[in-house]
């Protein structure tokens, strides 16, 4: 039984989608999202999301998943990948990473490599009323998000002797410069820069130049140039203005990235977007559990907020996200109430509460049992179109979490 | 004589980490690789400021410009690698990289001759020099023999290029325990590991469990692990809380341009290699042909690259005198060079320096 269970599910995952279109599951005008929990605060944070949607009335259930560092088995994230893969889009804390036990796997990268998540867009821009050294940033970073140095393909030589592979594909990069240059088109930037360190990595990184530089020739509205990885990071802390629109590998991704949201202002006030052709995955820009502030009430929210707000631009709620990401950054840049990370006194409680208290007078007409209300008739349709498209796997489960809902509902 | 033959080898017998031995009565050769460029102007500011100082060192210099061998390929000139072999210690100014080989062969060459594990870059704002932070004062320590550097790539099929990162127990442990001794003699009270081992299991958790081993054995020094990305975005925000940094290639070739940044660029930089047979000062920035042979150029970080081979040969006190007389200057604001917000020449700072040092004999 057991067997059949997994191994229905893995061909679930191998299964070719036939639409190019991304598709939501969206059910009597409501949305149903994936939330994988994750560590650290990561669970508080998406507690605090679904409070203030409740507030703003978004139309949005969570699909919530327990997935976090001490999961260990194979069903577990087969019914992640399952979710995501049935709603299209998820919200996400970090999964933290125990790397020193045996037989550990990196959930985050099996998430996004078995989603084919290709890019991650971390979007940092100088926000008012925050203190940096640095103003007047707008910086864009996309970062190929399922090669390279992330490809977990390691082997020991002889002991004490491991070497590590990097790959490096042409239709990967080709695939990443693409959608970076389109990225800028539709957002009216006038600058792509690759980063790499072919000087060195001559086949490798000289392989993701030459595509950026092939489809670049395909824009030539948009300029297009390159910089080596250390340069870049030099430039990015004394000149950081210099820089637009960034097309990266993974690794140097994940560097930069972290050094421009340090530039405007740390984990709490960046949101990261993971996007493949048919998913997307939604969560901080960083990727930190914040493992070391979990339970103290003094984690920075705004981060996950504004990575739900993008995800509700992502699946139209357009007004929604506009609403939510007004408020939340009223309250950070012009009320000023900031959490320990940018030199504030609140907690993440009374950030909660300024957005919550920002959001009700802009929502009287909406009530908030309005919000919730779901008739019997859709309820009923979304039940039989589970039973229709799920595995046996969900059948098992789904029904019991949609009797949840609806015992919830009648209260 | 013969008493201070004994003394020599009796030091050299003494295991410690590379070979430090240097009396400080007698005079020490060094070998001078000038550079190109702005290269020959700032070597000749750094001996003229030790003579200044009465600095017990002579120079022997060495143009490294390839030579045609009898097979045709040019190769580095021998007179390099006898001139290190005899000497331990290098000086090196910039170098400009020629189209093909050139640049990157000598600093691999000089690298595998002399086993030059680890590259030490301390990174300490300068007063008088004002960049976005302040009070900056790491040191970043970064295993430059192997990791993602060892060049070794292959084409699996068209379109698809694999390039392999390997790390070594030997080369993590070497690298590991200079960080240590290093913190040790220069009064730093934590070494911080930078890794990825939650992507890079397997090597970087190798290169981490080395680390791990040597801090066991040296519990004096406080030790730290942190990720790369977590590194990165704390040393923007607030590179005060860290010390000393180490490690593997690539992260220290970011991080160390990444700290440079912090207190002003290349230009004021300094930056050492050091080996089991000798070590090689060096500046790393450019050679600035723009402004070669005008007298403008900016000996900081060649400079202070050389006050790094005075302590490492053991001549702190001399080390100590040049670098205060160079931050005085800096500080005092009056001779500065162009880069540094001034409009002195170079000979001209130099000179400054060169007061200052004496004055403070």
């Amino acid at each position: 039984m057991h067997t059949s269970r997994v191994a229905a599910s893995s061909s679930i995952i191998q299964h070719k989608k036939y639409s190019t279109e991304p598709h939501f599951s969206k059910y009597g005008g409501r949305t149903t999202v994936t939330a994988l929990s994750g560590d650290g605060v990561g669970p508080e944070l998406l507690s605090y999301v679904q409070e203030i949607f409740r507030y703003a009335g978004v139309p949005v259930d969570f699909e919530e998943l327990e997935i976090n560092g001490s999961t260990t088995d194979e069903e577990t994230l087969c019914s992640a990948l399952l979710s995501v893969q049935r709603n299209g889009i998820a919200l996400k804390g970090n999964i933290e990473s125990k790397f020193d036990e045996p037989g550990f796997k990196s959930m985050n990268v099996e998430l996004r490599t078995q989603l084919e998540l290709f890019a991650s867009i971390v979007w940092c821009k100088s926000i008012p009323g925050v203190y940096t050294r640095h103003q007047g940033l707008d910086i864009i970073l996309i970062r190929e998000n399922t090669e390279g140095e992330y490809s977990n393909l390691e082997y020991q030589i002889v002991p004490g002797c491991i070497e590590n592979l990097k790959i490096i594909t042409e239709a990967k990069s080709t695939k990443i410069a693409k959608y970076a240059f389109e990225f800028a088109k539709t957002h009216g930037r006038k600058k792509v820069t690759a980063i790499h360190k072919a000087n060195i990595m001559k086949l490798g990184d000289g392989l993701f130049l030459e595509s950026c530089r092939k489809v670049a020739s395909q824009y030539p509205d948009i300029e297009f140039n390159d910089m080596i990885v250390d340069n870049a990071s030099m430039q990015m802390v004394s000149k950081p203005q210099q820089f637009d629109v960034l097309v990266m590998p993974n690794l140097y991704g994940n560097i930069l990235s972290n050094i421009t949201a340090g530039l405007v202002g740390g984990y709490g006030v960046v949101s990261g977007m993971n996007i493949g052709d048919d998913y997307a995955v939604f969560e901080m820009g960083t990727r930190s559990s914040g493992r070391s502030l979990k339970g103290k009430n003094i984690a920075n929210p705004t981060g996950m907020l504004l990575a739900s707000c993008d995800m509700l631009d992502y699946i139209g709620c357009n007004k929604h996200a506009e609403l939510i990401r007004d408020s939340v950054m009223k309250v950070m840049s012009v009320d000023k109430v900031q959490t320990p990370d940018l030199g504030g006194q609140a907690t993440t409680l009374e950030v909660i509460q300024a957005i919550i208290e920002d959001i009700k007078p802009k929502t009287t007409s909406w009530s908030t049992t309005a919000a919730q209300n779901v008739s019997i008739d859709a309820f009923l349709f979304n039940f039989k179109v589970t039973i229709v498209n799920s595995t046996l796997e969900s059948c098992m489960r789904r029904p019991i979490e949609m009797a949840k809902r609806w015992q919830t509902f009648k209260e | 004589m013969a008493f201070r033959r004994a003394l020599k080898r009796l030091l050299q017998e003494i295991p410690n980490q590379g070979s430090r031995c240097y009396s400080t009565e007698a005079r020490q050769m060094v070998t001078m690789i000038p550079g190109d460029g702005i290269g020959p102007e700032i070597s000749q500011s750094v001996k003229d400021i030790f003579s200044a100082a009465g600095a017990p060192v002579d120079w022997e210099d060495v143009d490294v410009t390839p030579v045609k061998g009898p097979d045709g390929n040019f190769r580095l000139p021998p007179k390099i690698f006898d001139s290190m072999d005899r000497t331990k210690v290098g000086l090196k100014g910039p170098l400009a990289t020629p189209i093909g080989k050139g640049h990157q062969s000598l600093n691999l060459a000089l690298r595998k001759a002399f086993n030059l594990y680890a590259n030490v870059r301390p990174c300490k704002s300068i007063e008088g020099y004002k960049t976005p932070y302040n009070d900056v004062d790491l040191v970043t320590i970064r295993e430059n023999t192997e990791g993602e550097y060892s060049g070794i790539e292959h084409v699996i099929v068209d379109g698809v290029v694999q390039s392999i990162k390997k790390i070594t127990e030997e080369a993590s442990m070497r690298v590991a325990e200079y960080a240590f001794a290093y913190a040790r003699d220069n009064n730093r009270d934590t070494v911080t590991a930078v890794h990825k081992a939650n992507i890079m299991k397997m090597t970087d958790g190798l290169f981490l469990k080395c680390c791990r081993h040597v801090a066991e054995q040296n519990k004096d020094i406080k030790f730290k692990e942190m990720y790369l990305d977590t590194v990165c975005l704390n040393m923007v925000q607030d590179p005060t809380q860290f010390d000393v940094l180490v490690m593997p290639n690539l992260y220290g070739d970011i991080l160390s341009d990444l700290c440079a940044g912090l207190i002003g660029g290349l230009g004021v930089t300094p930056s050492g290699n050091i080996g089991q047979d000798g070590a090689i000062f060096e500046s790393v920035h450019g050679t600035a042909p723009d402004i070669a042979g005008e007298d403008k150029a900016n000996p900081t970080a060649l400079l202070l690259s050389a006050v790094m081979m005075l302590r490492y040969m053991g001549l702190s006190p001399y080390a100590q005198r040049i670098e205060m007389a160079c931050f005085d200057v800096i500080r005092e604001g009056r001779v500065l060079t162009g880069d540094l917000g001034g409009s002195s020449k170079c000979s001209e700072f130099t000179e400054e320096i060169c007061r200052k040092v004496r004055e403070s004999e």
